[in-house]
């Protein structure tokens, strides 16, 4: 059937790079777009901010050079502190600017991410929701929720501060690189020369670490995936005393991981004291350099010297020598610019990896939806009195498949729940044949039982009637209408089904039954509940209808989850019923009271059932043996006794061993 | 609670003493390095020391730095080996807990909890223990060398650190504290998003057929917008941290110019002194700031520590502590003495209410009730996966306490209710029952389960590979695999609980043949529903509501038990016309 499982873990070879990179970043950016006025103004905080703080160190230069320095050895007056005062002030002013706008665009930026996480989780479930049920077949529910967990994580980490740091750290950069132009040129030559060798650095280190990182998110994959499957089958380790053995191929992928992580985490860390370092040798050249021209009594060769010397075409202000204040600043710039380009050249695997993240979570919402041309659409009718069916808003209990013809007439077809086949064959993977020129038909009211061995195909038969798949030769009609003509929502709507694993999910009784018909009344809930024998048994739990039971309907036994089902089930109250296999792990009694009460429901219903137990067949207007995707026998119970065929061997067979 | 995690840095201790011990080496370098700085202005520039000296102290700077990068780099590797070293037996040892758990345990710790504790908790403990042996000797490290640099400095001037760092401690105090909080209630909507999502998944047949995408995509907007309102209300509290603390640097640059600038005037202090006073308190500010850092990590991380250690806590309530290592299980018998059991201990009612019964080795004994009567819980106890609350369960006439867990269970081979198939081969599947089963044994194994064909019918036979949970086999063929797979272990006792319900009637009834010619001297227990798949059994045991209602033969209980009757006419009203 469907055999394109991937192995090992669900996230078995996460973190390749991006595929393409362009494509998911714009995309990226397409969501975050989205807080366009926000970002802006984000934008010029951090512009602020950042400029703040280097305005903030030169000023401390100026402060010394023109506050303090013309002040030594004098004995000041009040009015020769004034440009001290005046500058402090300035600083000041300048640094609260800087904190307010900090904290203004972090609290923005936080919503922003928030913001744009949260749309686009909600656009990958809901895109999830609308695909088709073979996607989730070629899927492990693992690697799915990887996409919602580690993967959303690692694009919250990137939008929350690799776009901040990114544009802070730019700004920090130049708006330091120009600073340190206005101050000297000179040792800003020095500085390019020392930026060479710390981009060579980050290279050689960066590359190294990517490649531990690679191996260690492959080896994360594997030790997840490895403690998914068998914490969920614990049970089972348990059963066959299997710790050991699992303990001690769990210490293998362990041990890689940590052999990978530790290299990983090796690389990562060490890139800090590097270029920390770095810095301080650079401030020591820079220093001696600096001390050099000085002593020298040099020119500074400042830009801002230069535009001096253009405006006063005085060609001495060239050789305006270089400061003490000057060179202190210049030297806590030297500091300030390494920091930034450490980060930016770390924030680049930060930005790698969320943006393989993203690919991946784009590649779900990208996935094809299911497909629906259908255009026939379930209205609410009421017919008048000479019989001709008219759409209406209210519920009337009577139902319409409505049917827009190509010439622009309408027609109106009770709802009434004839199921044909006609000729049908169908494949999973187009390559082997689950279903071999199946023609049957179901008129309304009618019980079609499907008999067989597991595997021959029954299942195969309800999901093509509603369209969980769609048929590839022949045709199945429904009321007359070809399926593939009616809207998908309305036909699932015009069905209900009983599947064989009860999934209830975490909510109250009361909500659990509702899902079949999301308005019901109390009224009505009960009534189903009482029709699937399940009010006993919820009236006598804790809070009644009112119990809170869990997803995987932990605190309900299987037969009860079972009933409640079947209430479910009932409360949609449709023309049409699938029960697959639905009774088989209910026990014996309670099966029959759900017996009588499903003999209620199916009045007037068309069922398809699927039943192990020939007991529960037996009264079918019609049962089908099915063999290898074929009918091999139909007809009803005593027709097939007759016949002495396979389904009189089954049937034999279970009293023989009574 | 740090206490009990530090235990798992075993292995990794020298290198969790190093990496302090070297970064210890990178801050006393780096902090002495402002000090060389202020030579250099101060006596170099201004003192007329000459190019010279500028030259001396700059290239003792290089050297500290060249020195001062060594060790960083060596803590940084130190501080990686005994952070991933601890992460890594953190989660070795939360795994190998899991496996030491009962099934009491696990039905504590739902799995996916527990998967989440294994993964996501230890990535953060591994990371908050990195950072914190680097961190936590680095910064405070720092603050003091910064601190008695900027007193040795100028004494006068350092008051201000002692107005400034108190209140940004208690600032930051504050915010984390508040933050906690805030954290956990993050954490918990993170739960249960995915709590929401995983129950789609599973359910998404159910969700098609009801066409009810629509609710669902409604279900998840109220979890998806719970967990982004809770980030952000976390998130924006712990914010507040970077201005508090960067409005507290400036405050002291601010004081130090006024106040410094002062005594260069008065010339106290040297130009040089004031600029190396200002680097330190970006130094000491930074310290703090990394300071606080890490306590938002711890916190944060309290929340993963504590999950992490409450499954170490957890004691395993199934032990071997009464057993005899020598003892092998003798035969299959069972016998069970006025047995009670309840799940939980303050549950008033007992699940099993004094139930007694003697099954010979060799038996088949047939177990049939209705829904909620307790027949798992009935079969459960016999390997010990739940320990009973009163009576004796004797297997091999021995209490099954007597035995070490796995002989016990070595012995019993169950086939449980939901079937759990592991990725890998088929034939790597079957091993489970016995890791050195030849390809005979596997197929005969096969053959009795009814499986054998079908296994064929695969292109790989049995070397077929199954996904995760095995979802490309049909329920009857999961579950004919599991008891092939039980069959393997060559058991003294065989229970199946329900293990042929997706099973076709034919092939149940074969899968019965096969094991009444093979399977001589095993004990075997069916629980089912169909009295077609017990009516052949020695003994019959009508269970009821946790009470023992009746035990007999197929005939003897249809003569007699009103239960039983009633279960076997339903069954035949439905099947003869």
């Amino acid at each position: 059937m469907k055999n394109n499982k991937p192995k090992g873990g669900p996230e078995g070879n996460r973190f390749q790079k991006p595929k393409n990179t362009g494509k998911t970043f714009s995309r990226l950016v397409g969501y975050i777009g989205k807080f366009k006025s926000r970002l802006l103004l984000v934008f010029f905080l951090v512009i602020i901010g950042s400029g703040a703080n280097v305005f903030g160190v030169y000023m401390i230069g100026d402060t010394i050079d023109n506050g303090i320095v013309p002040l030594i050895g004098t004995t000041p007056t009040a009015q020769d502190f004034l440009p001290l005062i005046k500058r402090i002030a300035l600083i000041a002013v300048v640094y609260i600017c800087g904190a307010i706008s900090s904290y203004t665009y972090s609290r923005i930026m936080i919503g922003v991410a928030q913001g744009t996480l949260n749309t686009i989780r909600r656009d990958l479930f809901d895109n999830m929701q609308d695909l088709p049920i073979s996607f989730f077949d070629s899927k492990t529910h693992g690697e799915l929720m990887s996409r919602f967990t580690n993967d959303t994580d690692t694009l919250r980490e990137c939008i929350s501060q690799s776009f901040i740091q990114a544009i802070s750290s730019t700004i920090t950069v130049v708006s330091t690189f120009v600073m340190m132009c206005v101050i000297s040129m000179k040792l800003t030559a020095l500085i390019i020369a020392m930026l060479f060798i710390m981009m060579f650095i980050i290279k050689f280190v960066g590359s190294r670490s990517a490649h531990f990182f690679r191996r260690q998110q492959k080896a994360v994959g594997a030790v997840n995936g490895y403690i998914e499957e068998l914490i969920e089958g614990q049970k089972v380790v348990k059963v066959f005393c299997h710790e050991k053995a699992v303990k001690s191929d769990f210490d293998v992928l362990n041990s890689e991981l940590r052999h990978a992580a530790t290299n990983a985490n090796t690389y990562a860390s060490i890139i800090m004291p590097i270029m920390g370092n770095i810095s301080y040798i650079n401030y020591a050249a820079t220093a001696v350099i600096g001390a050099y021209i000085m002593v020298k009594g040099a020119g500074a060769f400042g830009i801002g010297d230069i535009f001096s010397a253009l405006f006063s075409w005085d060609a001495a202000v060239l050789a305006a020598p270089l400061t003490i204040g000057s060179l202190a600043s210049f030297l806590q710039y030297t500091r300030q610019f390494s920091q930034p380009i450490t980060q930016i050249s770390q924030q680049f695997n930060v930005i790698l990896a969320a943006l393989a993240g993203a690919e991946r979570i784009f590649e779900i919402i990208d996935t094809p939806h299911e497909e629906d041309d259908g255009y026939v659409m379930l209205v609410n009718a009421k017919k008048d009195e000479n019989g001709n069916i008219t759409e209406c808003e209210e519920k009337t209990g009577l139902w319409a498949w409505k049917h827009n013809h190509h010439d622009g007439t309408t027609t109106y077809v009770e709802l009434k729940g004839d199921v044909r086949f006609h000729d049908v064959t169908f494949s999973y993977d187009g390559r082997k044949t689950v279903l071999k020129n199946v023609s049957l038909y179901a008129r309304p009211g009618e019980k079609i039982a499907f008999v067989g061995s597991t595997g021959a195909g029954k299942t195969t038969i309800t999901n093509l009637i509603n369209r969980f798949y769609d048929v590839q030769e022949g045709k199945i009609t429904y009321d007359g209408i070809n399926i593939k003509k009616i809207k998908k929502d309305d036909l699932r709507r015009s069905l209900a089904m009983v599947l064989q694993d009860t999934h209830l999910f975490t909510g109250t009784v009361r909500e659990n039954i509702a899902y079949g018909k999301l308005d019901a009344t109390q009224e009505e809930i009960e009534r189903a509940a009482k029709l699937a024998n399940a009010h006993s048994f919820i009236t006598r739990l804790p809070q009644g209808y009112d119990t809170v039971i869990t997803g995987d309907g932990g605190n309900l036994s299987q037969g009860q989850r079972q009933l409640l089902a079947i209430a479910r089930a009932a409360v949609a109250d449709p023309p049409v019923l699938i029960l697959d296999e639905a009774t088989s792990s209910i026990d014996t009694r309670t099966e029959h009271l759900i017996e009588l009460g499903m003999d209620r429901l199916m009045a007037g219903r068309t069922v398809f059932v699927i039943a192990h137990r020939l007991s529960t067949v037996r009264n079918s207007n019609a049962i089908m043996v099915l063999e290898h995707g074929e009918i091999i026998e139909r007809g009803n119970h005593d027709d097939l006794i007759a016949q002495q065929g396979k389904y009189y061997q089954l049937y034999t067979g279970q009293f023989e061993l009574d | 609670m740090i206490k009990k995690l530090l235990k798992y840095a075993r292995g990794y201790r020298i290198y969790s003493l190093l990496a302090p011990i070297t970064i210890i080496g990178e801050v006393i370098l780096e902090v002495r390095i402002p000090l060389l700085m202020a030579d250099i202005v101060d006596i170099g520039i201004n003192g007329g020391g000459g190019i010279d000296y500028i030259l001396e102290k700059g290239l003792q700077m290089v050297l500290m730095a060249l020195a001062s990068l060594t060790c960083g780099a060596m803590s940084a590797r130190f501080a990686s080996v005994a952070g991933m070293g601890f992460g890594s037996n953190v989660r070795a040892a939360l795994f190998g807990k899991v496996q030491d758990f009962s099934f009491a345990n696990i039905d504590k710790f739902s799995t996916a909890s527990l998967v989440t504790r294994l993964t996501t908790d230890v990535n953060t403990v591994q990371n908050t223990y990195m950072m914190v042996i680097r961190i936590c000797v680095r910064s405070p490290i720092m603050f003091c060398m910064a601190i008695l640099c900027a007193i040795e400095f100028n004494a006068k001037l350092s008051v201000v650190f002692a107005v400034v760092v108190p209140m940004l401690v208690f600032v930051l105090a504050f915010i984390i504290s508040k933050a906690f909080p805030l954290f956990k209630q993050m954490f918990k909507r993170y739960d249960d998003l995915n709590a929401t999502v995983q129950e789609d998944l599973i359910a998404i047949r159910v969700v098609k057929a009801f066409v009810r995408s629509q609710h669902e995509k409604g279900r998840f907007k109220k979890s998806n917008d719970a967990l982004m309102n809770a980030s952000v209300a976390a998130e924006r509290l712990v914010i507040i941290n970077n201005p508090a603390m960067t409005l507290c640097v400036y405050i002291c640059i601010i004081s130090a110019l006024w106040f410094g600038g002062g005594f260069v005037i008065e010339g106290s202090m040297q130009t040089g002194e004031l600029m190396g006073f200002i680097t330190y308190i970006t130094q000491i500010m930074m310290s703090l700031m990394m300071i606080s850092m890490i306590f938002v990590m711890i916190v944060t991380s309290k929340a993963a520590g504590t999950r992490i250690l409450e499954v170490i806590d957890e004691l395993p309530d199934i032990n071997d502590s009464q057993a005899d290592e020598s003892l092998s299980v003798s035969d299959g018998s069972i016998e069970m003495r006025n047995v009670c059991f309840k799940y939980n201990k303050n549950a008033q009612k007992n699940v099993l209410d004094n139930v007694s019964l003697s099954i010979k080795s060799g038996e088949t004994v047939g177990i049939i009730g209705g829904t909620g009567s307790a027949k798992t819980t009935l079969v459960q106890l016999i390997p010990r996966l739940y320990d009973v609350t009163q009576g004796e369960l004797l297997v091999g006439g021995r209490k099954v306490t007597d035995y070490k867990i796995n002989t016990l269970r070595d012995a019993v081979a169950m086939v449980l209710q939901t079937n759990v198939l592991f990725s890998g081969t088929i034939a790597e599947n079957l091993r489970w029952g016995n890791a050195d089963a030849t390809q005979e044994q596997i197929e005969e194994a096969c053959k009795i389960a009814q499986a054998h064909d079908f296994v064929e019918s695969f292109p790989d036979g049995y070397e077929t590979d199954l996904g995760q949970g095995g979802v490309n086999l049909s329920g009857g063929q999961k579950q004919r695999l599991c008891i092939a797979r039980a069959l393997l272990k060559k058991p003294k006792i065989l229970i199946l609980d329900d293990s042929t319900s997706a099973v076709d009637t034919a092939t149940d009834a074969k899968i019965r043949e096969g094991f009444k010619t093979s399977l001589g001297d095993v004990t075997t227990i069916i629980i089912a529903q169909r009295v077609s798949s017990i009516s052949h059994a020695d003994k019959i045991v009508v269970l009821d509501d946790g009470k023992i209602n009746a035990i007999g033969t197929h005939e003897e209980l249809l003569e007699n038990n009103e239960i039983y009757k009633e279960v076997y006419t339903s069954q035949q009203e439905g099947s003869v016309a």
